[in-house]
């Protein structure tokens, strides 16, 4: 793959001081649906912003270390890989992240996917 | 580095629970080898009766498999018995022949069942009760024979009685005291018990020693016993069941000091420091415990030593029973037989097959004996190890909590009667068979345990005491931990009192720094530690700690209330559910402007605006030109008045202002949970201010305070606190309760349980006997609710993070794609 295309296919999407500390913004009008950007330290995790318990929205949750507690039932999420902890079942997607200069960048092909 | 060796005799409960807390503590510093006289790995002891009973399998029962280990990277050496500790060269060697040295080395032999030393104790057909083995012997006994002999009428002599006859076989039981379980139960109690076990088929024979076993005519095996009488009785089958002697003669051989047990420190440590024991075979204070919950809890610390942390230490645990036999329901704790100094409570119901005796000393819970409604045990027991005072629970305290406090519905709390699909857990829908076998097939033993695994009890908690009591039916004893200690959550040990004291203390001023000082596990808290951490150093330090929106629910951080949907709702202050005209045309207008799907009176005395989309909260704030109704806030929330003297033809006192009053003082309070008020005219108490967290009723000379009530989950009245004349007395009274409510209270804790905790004793005595101390807790009130800013009108000024009003918008990419 060349670098050019490499480049293209990543979308600046907002700056990383927009996402406040433990905290989480959305991201709204990509074709997957609403996208919650979480950051945590200077590590900004993207998962689909519906928990895979009853669809709660993960970005309106409490984020501790790499996780989401989800503001209706109390699931935990973990960020990286989009899975509830244990006892709790289930996925959500998780979308790749790059974070460059100060800037976040995510992928093109993965928001356009159709949800 | 290189790994230390730590070798561990005994492959039974206390052991590997202790390797297990190592492995989580410190999983790289040991090289780790087991030794097992059993060919079994790791199995729950403590079930051998259920599957005695048939109700259970051996498998079932395993709690480590042999994968377990292996993933552990532990070294397995089942089957072999070690018979050697060489202390010099710092080996052990088994009958085998197997040997490890090691750097540290941890006993854990459990207890050898004691067998009666008569002539023929050793003939074919008599067992004791201890493993896997005897129980398969007992079994194999039943298919074959019809007389079966226990020789003990305590816990496991009856467990294995009723076992074996479920499993068909003619049982009698043979026991030495004039009662059965008298370790546990008094005679009252034990003739209860008694009768309903005869009503099942067992036979008895108490004040009866056994003097010999004789074999049968052919000599092969067991064919009677004999008793001091004379008098004898035929037996295929005897199991002794007469007790346990810690297994120590290894130990003893090594030169360890023992004394009914190995002599082991506060920190589980022999008199040779590398050496550790813990379980059965330990004797800590002059106690050997025969129960897994003080083992588990040896475990632990022990694991912590071994782990080189250094904190923690076993000062010993208070027990309680429970027989587990299905359909009976027992529980004894502490000094049940009563005695010098003691005072008895007791309510006995013969036909209904209840009892109930309760041993206080100076005013203390000391003993316990329940037989037939057992629903308060865990109850009792922990008023026991708390050593709180009852006397203000004193008149209620036979009929249980549910009629006091903490938890549990009303006429739901019989766990024995439950049916295994009824439903424990009304907010996660968990029912009893579910929580029953998650404890017996994934090995849970604490309440912590059963939370994590089922989520039963994990939300609102009213079912709590309903779980405690399906984990005792289950185990047999409280797993709930002895020390009236309870961690704020899964980061860190320390409580909630010690939290909130360093923060005091050490003048914390950011959770940053109080995560650094009490040595946090996480680096940034989970989801309960950081709001609460958040309310302990805004509560603690007013004006000066930061608040951290991240660490507020949702709902605190938003200034409106998430649906399930993902939209809010919105609830405008109305002081003292007062309106009028201008503001109701607001609402009306907002609600038209804003498509709002559903308008709504609460119960509270104010309208609700539901279904608003978060990113026109801040539009719809402005509209209103309301202050912010903090019905979404651990704070203050609704102030409900009723008419009063101003309109109603009884009113003795003005409500309406009197609420207002209270309503605008407490602008902005936050709090340990949401606080409700309710001011009422006259005792017909229209405003119900009898269920609030503070209620106020006018009299014709004054007003009455009544404190801690509670309309929700479980419905508790308040309780009188005193009477006043003026209404700014009544200010300075409330006032200052909540105050102390705010700087005492637990996070998440209602007044009704923070008052449960403390007596209202404490509460009468800082309130209403110690004038200059409500008078400046009330001035600290007023200090931290200074300019306490409305989130509605001044944002920046409340600290709320606008930018979440605000999706990031990704406009080209979409319409790209999407064509
Ligand atoms: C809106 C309202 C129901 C209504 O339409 O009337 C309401 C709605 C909620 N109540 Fe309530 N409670 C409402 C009055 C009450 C009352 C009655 C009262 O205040 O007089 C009670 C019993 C009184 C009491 O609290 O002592 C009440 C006892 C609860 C409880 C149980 C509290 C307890 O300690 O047992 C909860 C759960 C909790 O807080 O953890 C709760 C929790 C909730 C929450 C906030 C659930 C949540 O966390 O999302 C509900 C939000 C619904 C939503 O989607 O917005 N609500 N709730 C009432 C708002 C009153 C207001 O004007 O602010
Ligand atoms: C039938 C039954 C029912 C019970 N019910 C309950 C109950 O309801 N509630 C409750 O709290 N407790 C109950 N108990 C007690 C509970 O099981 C024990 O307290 C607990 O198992 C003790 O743990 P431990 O590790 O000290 O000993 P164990 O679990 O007995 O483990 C010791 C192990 O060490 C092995 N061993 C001993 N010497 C050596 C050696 N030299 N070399 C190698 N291995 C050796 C033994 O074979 C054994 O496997 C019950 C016990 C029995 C037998
Ligand atoms: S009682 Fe309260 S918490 Fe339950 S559904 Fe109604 S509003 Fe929601
Ligand atoms: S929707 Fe997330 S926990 Fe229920």
């Amino acid at each position: 793959m060349s670098a050019v295309v490499e480049q293209a296919s990543w979308l600046p999407v907002l700056a990383l001081e927009d996402i406040p500390q433990m905290g989480a913004r959305v991201l709204e009008g990509a074709p997957i649906g609403p996208v919650a950007l979480f950051r945590s330290g200077d590590s900004v995790f993207a998962l689909k912003d519906r928990c895979p318990h009853k669809g709660g929205p993960l970005s309106q949750g409490i984020v501790h270390g790499r996780q989401v507690t989800c503001p209706l039932h109390g699931w935990t999420i973990d960020l990286a890989t989009g899975q509830a902890t244990a006892p709790d079942v289930g996925c959500t997607g998780s979308l790749s992240v790059r974070v460059e200069g100060g800037q976040v960048y995510l992928l093109h092909a993965e928001l356009a996917r159709q949800p | 580095m290189d790994k230390m060796k730590l070798v561990v005799i005994g492959n039974g409960m206390a052991g590997i629970r202790t390797v297990e807390e190592l492995l989580k503590l410190a999983p790289e510093r040991y090289e780790i080898t087991v030794f097992g006289s059993e060919p079994y790995p790791n199995y729950n002891r403590i079930l051998l009766s259920p599957v005695l009973a048939g109700e259970q399998t051996v498998d079932d029962i395993i709690l480590n498999s042999l994968e377990w280990y292996e993933s552990n990277g532990i070294r397995l050496h089942l089957g072999r018995t070690v018979t050697r500790i060489d202390r010099a060269r710092r080996q052990v060697v088994a009958a085998d022949g197997t040997t490890e040295a090691y750097d540290r080395l941890l006993i854990a032999t459990g207890s050898n069942p004691f067998l009666l030393p008569v002539p023929g104790n050793d003939l074919p057909g008599v067992i004791s009760y201890r493993d896997i083995h005897d129980t398969q012997r007992m079994i194999e006994a039943a298919r074959e024979y019809r007389h079966a002999v226990v020789v003990g009428g305590g816990l496991l002599g009856l467990e294995a009685a009723n076992g074996l006859k479920l499993r068909g076989m003619d049982v009698t039981v043979v026991h030495l005291a004039d009662w059965l379980l008298e370790r546990q139960l008094d005679p009252v109690a034990a003739g209860l018990l008694q009768q309903s076990l005869e009503a099942r088929g067992l036979g008895f024979r108490l004040s009866t020693q056994t003097t010999a076993i004789l074999s049968d005519a052919a000599g092969r095996r067991v064919g009677s016993v004999r008793f001091r009488d004379g008098s004898e009785i035929a037996a295929d089958l005897v199991v002794m069941a007469a007790g346990i002697r810690p297994n120590t003669a290894l130990a003893e051989a090594a030169g360890l000091a023992c004394r009914r047990g190995i002599l082991v420190s506060d920190t589980l440590q022999t008199f040779d420091p590398r050496i550790y024991a813990v379980g059965e075979c330990a004797s800590h204070r002059g106690i050997a415990y025969g129960l897994v919950a003080p083992l588990f809890e040896q475990a632990k610390v022990c694991a912590n030593h071994l782990a080189f942390m250094g904190i923690g230490r076993y000062t010993g645990s208070v027990t309680s029973t429970k027989l587990k036999v299905t359909g009976i329901d027992l529980f004894s704790a502490g000094e049940f037989m009563g005695g010098e100094g003691t005072e008895e409570i007791t309510l006995s119901d013969p036909v209904g097959g209840v009892y109930k005796k309760l041993v206080l000393r100076e005013d203390r819970l000391v003993g316990a004996c329940l037989y037939g409604d057992t629903a308060d045990g865990a109850w009792y027991f922990k008023l026991l190890r708390e050593g709180r005072k009852v006397a203000e629970l004193r008149d209620c305290l036979m009929f249980g909590e549910s009629n006091i406090g903490d938890a549990g519905h009303e006429g739901h709390n019989r766990a024995m009667a439950m049916a295994d699909a009824d439903e424990v857990c009304g907010c996660n829908g968990v029912s009893k068979g579910a929580i029953v076998r998650a404890i017996q097939e994934q090995g849970l033993f604490t309440l912590e345990e059963v939370r994590k695994c089922t989520k039963a009890s994990g939300s609102c908690g009213s079912c709590t005491g309903l779980v405690e009591q399906i984990l005792m039916n289950t185990l047999g004893a409280d797993y709930s931990e002895t020390p009236a200690k309870k961690a704020l959550c899964g980061c860190t040990d320390h409580t909630h009192e010690e939290v909130r004291k360093a923060i005091r203390e050490h003048r914390l001023l950011s959770q940053q720094a109080v995560r650094a000082f009490l040595e946090w596990r996480t680096p940034n808290g989970c989801a309960s530690c950081r709001p609460a951490l958040n309310y302990y150093l805004m509560a603690t330090w007013p004006h000066e700690a930061l608040d951290d929106p991240q660490s507020r629910f949702i709902n605190e951080r938003a200034h409106a209330n998430i649906q399930k949907d993902g939209t809010f709702s919105v609830v405008p202050r109305m002081w003292g559910g007062l309106t009028n005209p201008a503001e109701l045309r607001r609402i009306a207008d907002v609600a038209e402007k804003y498509r709002v799907p559903t308008v709504k009176l609460t119960g509270g005395q104010r309208i609700d605006l539901l279904g608003i989309r978060k990113e026109d909260l801040p539009a719809v704030w402005k509209d209103l030109d309301m202050p912010s109704g903090h019905a979404y806030g651990k704070s203050i929330r609704t102030v409900k008045t009723c008419v009063g003297d101003e309109h109603c033809r009884f009113g003795t006192q003005s409500s309406m202002k009197m609420g207002v009053a209270l309503e605008k003082m407490l602008f902005g309070m936050y709090a340990p949970h949401k606080v409700k008020l309710a001011v009422s005219g006259c005792p017909r108490n229209c405003a119900e201010a009898g269920i609030k967290d503070v209620g106020v009723i006018g009299v014709d000379s004054g007003w009455e305070i009544y404190v801690a009530g509670n309309g929700g989950i479980k419905t508790e009245v308040a309780q009188f606190l005193c009477k006043v004349r003026t209404d700014e007395e009544v200010r300075e009274y409330a006032g200052a309760f909540l105050q102390l409510y705010r700087e005492e209270g637990w996070y998440l804790e209602r007044t009704v349980h923070y008052v449960a905790r403390v007596g209202m004793g404490a509460i009468r005595a800082r309130i209403v006997e110690d004038a200059e101390g409500r008078k400046a807790l009330y001035e600290r009130l007023l200090f931290a609710l200074r300019d306490a800013p409305d989130p509605w009108k001044v944002p920046e000024a409340a600290g709320v993070d606008r930018r979440q009003f605000s999706a990031v918008r990704l406009p080209g990419l979409a319409e790209g794609v999407m064509s």
